[in-house]
């Protein structure tokens, strides 16, 4: 396959997982005016960030007071899922120059690293890096124009239409091949549970990366202890 | 992460563990959005986005599909809330 067409399978494998992240961008653009932000500031944000929940979460600690540097670690702290994202996919990635691997890493959101590495684990082209330049460039597309659309939009969509709820849902379609896995089960699990009670008492909002590493720490354990006993 | 590590670091068994990210980090988004209310507190009763989220993963494990999981939790959610 050539670059061209890999970029485009990129782009057709994240597509489905675009649709729910239109409702979020909606929200987000609203959320932000509602809050105070300027449109340029909200449109900076989308740009500099680039990261749903952790834009959410600025909003509401923003509008709730907290100061700069807890707002700063927690969306370090809630973007940092990506520093483990960065290390799945380095394994593929380890040929590239500097300048791609910084160029990807920007474009390493949850859809495209999702979708990009199903298709690394089954694909061996050394141009397998394109499928995640599509994807990415995708995510960044539907995410910029749904904030800028959330901007203009402002108080016409309702509030109680709740869907902020797509958010958990997208993240739950992302994991159903995961469901029929014993090991995998147990680790969502843990993973949920430790976010939910940690989320009021880890600081920083650091609960989505102590739960994440928790669960981590679990798999390692089980994946050993059913191995012996094969 | 991608720029540092380099492709000798890993071994399967590192590989077998990070197979495992998903599955660590995304129930962190999950569980909090459908079990904690807007003020963060733990909400059992009365709660749509239980059932809609427990719909939606039947669909998921049965379908295997993005879409429909997604449509079949925002649509129950929206029958929960809106019409019953």
């Amino acid at each position: 396959m050539n670059n061209l067409k890999v970029f485009l399978k990129g782009i057709i494998d994240v597509s489905p997982l675009m649709i729910p992240v239109v409702p979020f961008g909606l929200i987000f653009g609203v959320l932000a005016i509602d809050v105070g932000f300027t449109p340029l500031e909200t449109m900076g944000m989308s740009i500099i960030i680039f990261g749903g929940a952790s834009q959410i979460i600025l909003l509401q600690l923003f509008s709730g007071g907290a100061s700069t540097l807890v707002i700063i670690s927690s969306v370090g702290a809630v973007n940092s899922r990506h520093i483990l994202y960065g290390a799945v996919v380095s394994e593929h990635l380890s040929d590239l120059k500097l300048f791609w691997k910084i160029i990807i890493s920007y474009f390493l959101v949850d859809q495209a690293f999702a979708r990009s590495n199903e298709y690394f684990k089954k694909n061996n082209n050394t141009n397998k890096y394109f499928h995640l330049v599509g994807g990415g460039i995708t995510c960044w597309l539907i995410w910029q124009t749904t904030t800028f659309t959330g901007i203009v939009l402002g108080s016409f969509i309702p509030e109680k239409l709740g869907l902020s709820f797509a958010v958990p849902l997208t993240f739950l379609a992302l994991l159903v091949n995961d469901f029929r896995k014993f090991i995998n089960v147990i680790v969502i699990l843990i993973s949920g549970l430790v976010a939910t009670f940690g989320f009021n008492y880890i600081p920083y909002k650091a609960y989505a990366i102590v739960s994440g590493l928790t669960a981590l720490f679990v798999a390692t354990i089980l994946t050993k202890f059913f191995r012996k006993n094969e | 992460m991608i720029a540092v590590l380099k492709k000798e670091m890993f071994n399967d068994r590192i590989r077998e563990i990070l197979s495992y990210v998903p599955s660590a980090i995304f129930p962190a988004i999950i569980f909090p959005a459908v079990f904690l209310n807007n003020s963060g507190d733990f909400q059992l009763d009365n709660n749509p986005k239980i059932t809609a989220a427990i719909i939606a993963m039947f669909v998921g494990i049965i379908s295997k599909n993005i879409i429909a999981t997604i449509f079949s939790g925002l649509a129950s959610y929206w029958f929960i809330i809106f019409i019953i």
